[in-house]
């Protein structure tokens, strides 16, 4: 039997384990006391592919962003190649650390009731909590 | 010499000479509940029935409702009409208990600080006091509220002769005499350019203004009308209330009204803590960029750590942009405090009671002199250009607590777009009546995607969630302003996801029959978007201001109505109007005059998306695409859906193929975190980026260049050049560069 919480629309933390996962294919991403990003692949995109300039490179502002200004970092799942995530940075800007759960806690709350239910015989082979 | 007496009489002398009350920090740094008093333990242990106090704030409530109501009605200013304002109820120690449901719900929790400061020092100041019948008026940030174009005006009820508690309401008035226009000036380089600036002042006494300070208020804005008006609106609504505050005491006695006052808060804030409860303990982190100062285009960072603990959250804007000593976009922090209440008021825990308490168990931490904790020095006309952005740090974080969160009371959200994407105005209307305000369409934000469903297009402000944005006719009847294109959605504008963020209006307007007229905008995000999607989907684009002058469409068209485009696109692709020129902005626009039939363009943002793109039911897609909301180039290259070429049908069967391949391209493309960081990040900002804010190292601020540093601890505030200086040093260049050729 494993807990596992859902924390993003794409990322669970399995809590026996301590692993980050993804929701979409279950893929091993890193340990749930790291930053999940260690465990994606990273893509740097102009952000000019995905909101088009609308004018013409007659004008300064075209209502794309400046990619000299703005990237847009995006996080896939290695295995199944979902985005999980994507940040909006300045070139050469540090990526974010954005989720830094205390697990410990996580655990007592979590497991404490699992386990409850696992005593009573009430608990299924894999629950996945929201 | 007796040195210690010696001190003691200068301490005394300065004791009784106090020269200047300036905003006291006391005040203006605490959110917090005051101590319960002796009267209301009373109250609290003689009025203990759950439903005669659940009757009781409902007749508060609604009375609060009741008095919103009147000052939308008879208000005069745009913000009014269309509901930017609360009314409430304050306790006799200055807390804001109960306050209306719709409005502009940040003032929930940054309207105590006038009212407090009315307590502590005119109180027992025998020049002013406080009596029945007294009317206080504020309109300075510093002293409390967002900014000085809001003013509020209490009035305290009394019982027997005792303090029972205040009524009144906060209204965004408009025009207030500033160096531009309209009350919000981004021109300011000092709060001396900011207009009038009242601290905490009395107006009135037995309910009547009194005609001398009337007369002076009227005489320091460019409408003196309005400033009538919106003060006598606002005395009406605190009245009624009042004598609803009295039908209380007579049906339920005194005691109830204060119990039930001090009740609702300390109910409110023990019910947040309850919430927080069921979050995760820990750390979540968001990083913006608000990219101008409606002066400049720059990068101002503003970079949050929330931590939630227990039944605290506590709010880290450490690292965050410096103050600029001469630009209107600081923030004063209880200003801040308000707009990040917005969020947990409205996107979080929107069925909980509109008062102060909501904020209550929040800690928030700035590094004094910060864009968002500035000095009472720094302008503050357009704080909205750094709490704004502070909001959506808060916005984007929160679903990382909440996701997982015990309970929820709303959706998961993503960014909502956050700019007040309007026209100021000012100069003579149609009539030759001096005017300046601002356009209420500022409230057509659009709305984010959420974790079940697509934003909607251009819905509701961030700060308010009942609100209008107007009339066209009605505006057209009081001001010479034109909207050719009032509100037309704008294709692909949109933050992509697997529910999209809801669509912005572009707005196409010009203006005629006056000989005088100026236009100003002030929002940010033209280089980089000023809010995002979450958990994979994308944000909004950025916009731009577009002008097209040197031409009177009224003239040119008389007999060319061909020549007419209904997008900004295609005029600005086009150019039909020949000998016209064509140029695009920031949205930082400083009052412009213009000429009748030249024309000015701007677009609401859209709000962020939510998941990854390609989890986006391709029916939806589909439906999209017809509606004309995104083109064909996103349809195949965001979504990659593939739709029948003749019946725009979606081919199931290709789709997946297409997403099967994006999905291995992805993962081809992407590469390991540790190699990407190795070669993306950087030790400082670009050399050619102006930077402010921490780069990594949260303790270092950076002012402008890789280089130039100052401590968090000790912010050296940021001059900026003006920016005709800037532009002449550039022409200079230009011709020293051409005679040395």
């Amino acid at each position: 039997m494993s807990t596992t919480i859902a924390i993003t629309e794409y990322l669970a933390i399995a809590l026996e384990s301590e692993r980050w996962e993804c929701r979409v294919c279950g893929h091993d991403i890193a340990s749930a006391r790291d930053n999940y990003k260690t465990g994606l692949l990273v893509y740097d995109r102009d952000p000019r592919e995905i909101h088009d300039p609308k004018l013409d490179e007659r004008y300064e502002f075209t209502y794309a962003p400046d990619p000299t200004w703005c990237r847009i970092i995006e996080f896939y799942c290695p295995s199944c190649g979902t985005m999980v995530e994507t940040e909006y940075l300045p070139p050469g800007h540090p990526l974010t650390h954005d989720i830094e759960l205390d697990i410990d806690s996580l655990k007592a709350r979590h497991l404490a009731g699992a386990n409850a239910a696992a005593a009573s015989g009430a608990a299924a082979s894999r629950s996945r909590e929201v | 010499m007796n040195v210690i007496a010696d001190k003691s009489l200068v301490e005394r002398f300065l004791e009784e000479n106090i020269l200047f009350l300036g905003p006291d920090p006391d005040i203006m740094n605490n959110h917090h509940l005051a101590a319960e008093t002796s009267a209301e333990a009373a109250a609290l242990a003689k009025f203990t029935g759950k439903d005669d106090l659940n009757l009781v704030r409902h007749k508060l409530q609604t009375a609060c409702n009741e008095s919103f109501d009147m000052v939308e009605q008879m208000g005069a200013a745009p913000g009014a009409k269309w509901g930017d304002l609360i009314s409430g109820v304050w306790t006799a120690s200055g807390d804001l208990a109960l306050s209306s449901m719709g409005g502009v719900l940040l003032f929930s929790v940054l309207t105590q600080h006038p009212v407090k400061f009315i307590l502590k020092y005119w109180a027992n100041e025998p020049t002013v006091g406080i009596r029945e019948g007294d009317i206080f008026m504020h309109n300075d940030a510093r002293y409390g509220n967002i900014h000085n174009t809001d003013q509020s005006l209490v009035i305290p009820v009394f019982h027997e002769g005792r303090l029972i508690c205040f009524t009144g309401a906060i209204v965004h008035e408009g025009e207030n005499g500033a160096i531009e226009p309209g009350g919000m000036p981004s021109k300011a380089e000092s709060p001396f350019d900011e207009g009038l600036k009242m601290s905490p002042i009395k107006v009135g006494e037995n309910y009547t203004f009194r005609r001398d300070i009337m007369t002076f208020l009227q005489n320091s804005v460019r409408e003196p009308k309005l400033q009538l008006e919106g003060m006598k609106s606002k005395l009406f609504a605190a009245m009624r209330m009042k004598t609803r505050v009295e039908e209380a005491i007579a049906e339920y006695g005194v005691d109830a009204v204060v119990a039930v006052l001090r009740k609702t808060l300390t109910d409110t804030a023990e019910e947040v803590r309850r919430r927080l409860r069921g979050w995760p303990d820990g750390k979540v982190r968001q990083n913006v960029f608000p990219d101008g100062t409606l002066r400049e285009n720059c990068l101002v960072k503003i970079c949050l750590e929330m931590e939630k603990r227990d039944d605290r959250l506590i709010l880290d804007f450490r690292g965050s942009a410096p103050e600029f000593l001469n630009r209107a976009n600081n923030t004063v922090l209880a200003s801040a405090k308000g707009m990040l209440a917005q969020e947990f008021l409205t996107f979080v825990w929107p069925d909980l009671p509109r008062n102060q308490a909501v904020f209550e168990p929040m800690t928030v931490i700035t590094d004094r002199r910060s864009s968002l904790n500035c000095s009472p020095e720094a302008p503050n006309a357009q704080s909205m250009m750094t709490f704004f952005p502070s909001f959506t740090a808060a916005q984007l974080a929160a679903p990382k607590f909440l996701y997982s969160a015990k309970e929820r009371a709303t959706d998961v959200i993503a960014g909502w777009y956050n700019m007040i994407v309007t026209f100021i105005y000012g100069g003579l209307n149609q009539y030759g009546e001096l005017v300046g305000n601002v356009c209420a369409d500022l409230n057509g934000m659009s709305g984010a995607a959420r974790s079940n469903r697509d934003g909607e297009h251009s819905v509701a402000p961030i700060f308010a969630p009942m609100a209008d944005i107007g009339e066209q006719e009605l505006i057209e009847e009081e001001v010479p302003m034109m909207k050719i294109v009032p509100n037309r959605v704008m294709t692909d504008n949109s933050g992509f996801g697997k529910f999209r963020g809801g669509h912005g209006y572009q707005q196409i307007a010009t203006m005629k029959d006056t000989s005088l007229w100026g236009f100003m905008c002030c929002s940010i995000g033209s280089k980089f978007p000023s809010s995002h999607g979450i958990f994979g989907g994308y944000g909004p684009g950025t916009y731009p201001l577009c002008k097209i002058k040197g031409v009177n469409v009224f003239e040119v068209m008389k007999d060319r109505r061909d020549l007419l485009r209904f997008s900004i696109e295609e005029l600005m692709n086009d150019r039909p109007f020949e000998g016209a020129t064509y140029t695009t902005h920031h949205m930082g626009l400083q009052l412009e005059f213009a000429t009748p039939g030249e024309l000015y363009m701007i677009t609401q943002g859209a709000g962020g998306g939510y998941g990854d793109v390609l989890e986006r039911d391709p029916e939806l897609v589909a439906k999209d695409f017809r509606d004309g909301l995104i083109s064909a180039r996103t349809v195949t290259e965001i979504y990659h859906v593939v739709l029948d070429p003749k019946s725009k049908a979606v081919l199931a069967e290709d789709t997946d193929a297409a997403r099967q391949a994006e999905r291995a391209r992805r993962k081809a493309r992407g590469k390991p975190y540790h190699e990407f960081v190795k070669a993306w990040v950087t030790e400082k900002p670009p050399a050619d980026l102006p930077f402010f804010g921490c780069w990594g190292d949260r303790s270092v601020i950076h002012r402008g260049t890789p280089d130039d540093t100052c401590p968090g601890e000790a912010i050296a505030p940021v001059m900026m050049p003006d920016p005709k200086d800037v532009e002449i040093a550039k022409l200079k260049a230009r011709l020293a560069a051409v005679g040395a050729a």
